[in-house]
């Protein structure tokens, strides 16, 4: 039963990762155009679509 | 191999939108050549293979473009931000062609359109103008930009969509850790009550959080309710998730066999999943009508004292200003002709079918189609003050009293609730006071009986249908925007049915005459450069027509090519006079031809009718036109209750008169003249081009051409209603087992999450059926 000791920490600490992962995604807009993000990995970019403001 | 379709277009469509053309033609029109050449000079040429559509749909369009610049907000100085909403965006192709011809411009930064809400972002540096140039450019491409409006703002930016998923995942993940837990101790016989006390906290620690954070949609909604001294679903939810935490934790507190966080953990992550389906489906129809007002929504050009125009918003115009409105466009604003008499097309305002000269001195009131000349009208009203600004309060109103509708889970949750209290109040002192159990132990069987009486089925019951039903209805061009609609459209036993643009087009029709196909095609030709709306009409009796190129727009008078000659009768040399609207043709100094027109019954009305009356509904036409067009249209459908000449407030009356009869009468109307008649009524139904103030006041909304889809739409939401009734029915029979059972204590947490995953997933299968709705679009 020792083992417990250190897996359960481990396992929640993990599960946590993945939430924790979950709500940046949400906060940064990834769950706002689910039916374009779909279509979007279909297309390869010939071109950057985004520049950064020099 | 390519996972999206390559569509081969047939030899005879043109190649940018995919119209029908004639063989020999590669274009349907200028414009698509001219955006096909763009395509081509941007070296973006894929999108012909990778689009999954082609219709006509993007095909240019010579409308004049809604002045953008004023909407684009500084982020920094000379940084600009402007929201769209882009119409025609309809598949990846062109979301990747729209971005990257945008992401072409020298000096765009960030180009990024969404493909759900239609929005295109854009950010660039420079002047603030530049705005126009691209959303002169999506022009040439076939897609439409307007600023994305409040009303769309608030269908795409929803706020509390992002609740519910975050909410989701909590209780998805806080669900899968407890349970992580629980199986050790459902299967751990073996295991030390040390090491059960262990697991027992840890549960706790996990679902505590999660019960309390992901809950709160429920709480919230439960506690609105309680306020008004109401009980409704979320109240018996709330009660099962709270009760059983305080249960699981006062066995953790004395080391039962069992907790109980699983069980109210999982429920919430099922739970949250249905609502979340629920809202995006509605959410879905809610921005596609979004969509529709926003491309109604226009500017206005006012016209300055020196004689300068500028465009400016309809709330900016002050009462005596003037404005100008060109020929086919829409007066938004109540105002008076000036100088010139006019022609003027009040099917939206009044229903008449033919277009009414005004002279000048006289009203034309908001809604108004203008089918002469450019005229110039003085504005009497300010939008706020307006006839239609009046209309929106009536619907403000009349939304309140359709807001006190209750529901069949209200209806279920009223009943369900308070039983289910005393069932559980009864075990608990059975246990504790009748057979001596420790109040603790006492309080096992009472929660399980909580939550074994299946709130979660009972609570998706209605929604599950819901969802399957408003997603197929959405599919077939049926937008379902209320979330009490489908049920109100099932309880309906009259219909009441507006004439002009709801049984007919509300567009002009060609009708025959001694004109040969020759003719119709050359006319046609000259008809494409025009926005007019009878230059459409024409058009749309011979679509494959091929373009003249040499045509030239003669404002108010017609369309002339070399020789040729399309419109008025004065512009044609014609001494004609006649009170059907008409187009003459006249070719090198041949005899001049007429194309008359009218409004032409929609060609599936009669079957539309005829559905209606086999459904068991009596049907009635209540119209503003007058009462001899009424006549024949009623006299051809076959309908024997009919009334023309119908003023609004009449309207009304007539679906007050019979509501106070205790019918349910369902409303279904397109003009601004339907509108207070469309929020009385006890379902509403907006028809296909319904004027923005219908389609707000209306449930639903159809799109597309097919009248069809309402009877198709009342049989769906029949059996919508059929099939919640059944699952409400199969979540309370399920209780005649487990509640004896949970009472008598004999249920346990493993029990417990079968009897509710099972009943769930009854009553999901049982909604899907739901999808298999007759088929009725070609």
């Amino acid at each position: 039963m020792d083992a417990l000791i250190a897996l359960v920490p481990v396992a929640l600490a993990l599960g946590l990762l993945g939430l924790l992962g979950f709500l940046w995604a949400l906060r940064s807009g990834q769950y706002e155009d689910l039916d374009g993000a779909g279509a979007r990995i279909l297309f390869d970019d010939t071109k950057p679509t985004e520049r950064q403001p020099r | 191999m390519s996972v999206i379709g390559r569509i081969a277009i047939p030899a005879a469509a043109c190649a940018h939108c995919g119209a029908t053309v004639a063989l020999d033609a590669r274009y349907c029109c200028a414009g698509c050549e001219a955006a096909h050449g763009l395509v081509e000079g941007l070296g973006l040429d894929d999108f012909y293979r990778r689009r999954s559509a082609a219709d006509g749909a993007l095909r240019p369009d010579a409308a004049p473009p809604v002045p953008l610049a004023t909407a684009a907000v500084a982020e920094a100085p000379e940084l600009w931000r402007l929201d769209l909403m882009v119409s025609g965006l309809r598949c990846g192709a062109c979301v990747w062609l729209v971005e990257q011809a945008l992401a072409a411009e020298p000096d765009m930064l960030a180009a990024r359109a969404a493909l759900t809400t239609r929005r295109l972002t854009l950010r660039w540096r420079g002047a603030q103008g530049r705005a126009e140039d691209f959303a002169a450019l999506l022009g040439r491409l076939g897609f439409r930009a307007v600023p994305f409006t409040p009303a769309c703002l608030r269908a795409a930016d929803d706020a509390e969509t992002r609740s519910l998923i975050r909410a989701l995942g909590i209780a998805a993940f806080g669900a899968m850790n407890v349970m992580l837990v629980s199986v050790a101790v459902w299967v751990g016989d073996d295991m030390g009550a040390e090491t059960r006390g262990f697991m027992h906290w840890l549960a706790a620690l996990i679902g505590l959080p999660t019960i309390a954070l992901a809950g709160l949609p429920f709480y919230r909604s439960a506690l609105a309710a309680l306020r008004a001294r109401r009980t409704n679903m979320d109240v018996a939810i709330s009660l099962g998730v709270l009760a059983t935490a305080a249960m699981s934790l006062s066995e953790a507190w004395r080391n039962g066999p069992f907790t109980w966080f699983d069980g109210a953990t999982t429920l919430l992550a099922l739970l949250l999943a249905g609502r979340l389906l629920d809202r995006t489906a509605r959410g879905r129809a809610g921005r596609a009508v979004a969509e529709l007002l926003a491309l109604q929504d226009g500017m206005v050009r006012r016209l300055a004292p020196d004689g300068c125009t500028e465009d400016v918003s309809t709330g900016a115009v002050r009462p005596g200003e003037r404005i100008l409105l060109a020929a086919g466009e829409r007066l938004r604003l109540d105002a008076v002709l000036e100088d010139a008499p006019g022609l003027f097309d009040l099917a939206a305002t009044t229903g008449e079918s033919l277009p009414r000269p005004v002279t000048p001195g006289a009203a034309v009131m908001a809604g108004a189609v203008n089918m002469g000349a450019p005229a110039v009208l003085r504005v009497t009203a300010a939008a706020a003050e307006g006839s239609l600004a009046a209309t929106g309060r009536l619907l403000e109103q009349a939304a309140a009293a359709r807001g006190r509708f209750v529901t069949l889970a209200d209806k279920a949750a009223r009943l369900y609730v308070p039983t289910v209290l005393v069932i559980a109040a009864g075990t608990f002192l059975g246990w504790w006071l009748g057979a001596g159990l420790g109040w603790q132990a006492a309080l096992v069987p009472a929660v399980a009986a909580l939550i074994v009486t299946c709130p979660c089925g009972l609570a998706i019951a209605v929604p599950a249908v819901q969802v399957v039903t408003v997603g197929a209805l959405f599919r077939r061009g049926v937008l379902v925007t209320s979330p009490t609609a489908l049920e109100r459209l099932a309880g309906i036993d009259h219909v009441v049915l507006d004439k002009t643009g709801t049984l007919t087009c509300g567009t002009p029709c060609l009708l025959p005459g001694d004109w040969t196909p020759q003719d119709l095609r050359a006319a046609a030709g000259l008809a494409r450069g025009s926005r007019h709306p009878l230059a459409r009409a024409l058009l749309a009796a011979c679509p494959e027509a091929p373009l003249r190129r040499d045509a030239v727009e003669h404002p108010g008078q017609g369309m002339a090519a070399g020789a040729a000659r399309l419109g008025s009768a004065r512009f044609c040399g014609v001494a004609a006079k006649g009170d059907t609207p008409v187009l003459w043709f006249t070719e090198g100094g041949s005899e001049p031809v007429a194309f008359r027109f009218a409004d032409a019954l929609r060609p599936d009305a009669r079957a539309a009718v005829e559905a209606l009356r086999s459904l068991g509904l009596p049907v009635e036409i209540l119209s503003g036109d007058a009462p001899a067009a009424v006549a024949r249209v009623a006299a051809e459908l076959g309908i024997e209750v009919w009334e023309g000449g119908v003023i609004p407030e009449a309207k009304r009356a007539r679906i007050a008169e019979l509501r106070a009869a205790g019918r349910h009468p369902l409303m279904v109307g397109d003009g601004i003249n339907d509108a207070g008649a469309l929020a009385l009524a006890h379902a509403a139904v907006a028809a296909p081009g319904a004027q923005d103030l219908a389609q707000v006041a209306a449930d639903l909304a159809l799109r597309g051409e097919a009248l069809l889809a309402l009877p198709e739409a009342l049989r769906a939401a029949r059996r919508a209603q059929a099939l919640a009734r059944q699952n409400i029915a199969f979540s309370l029979a399920y209780n005649l087992v487990a509640v004896p059972a949970a009472v008598a204590g004999l249920v346990t947490p493993l029990g417990a999450a079968a009897v509710m995953a099972s009943s769930s997933l009854v009553v999901i299968l049982n909604a899907l059926r739901a999808e298999r709705l007759g088929r009725w679009m070609p």
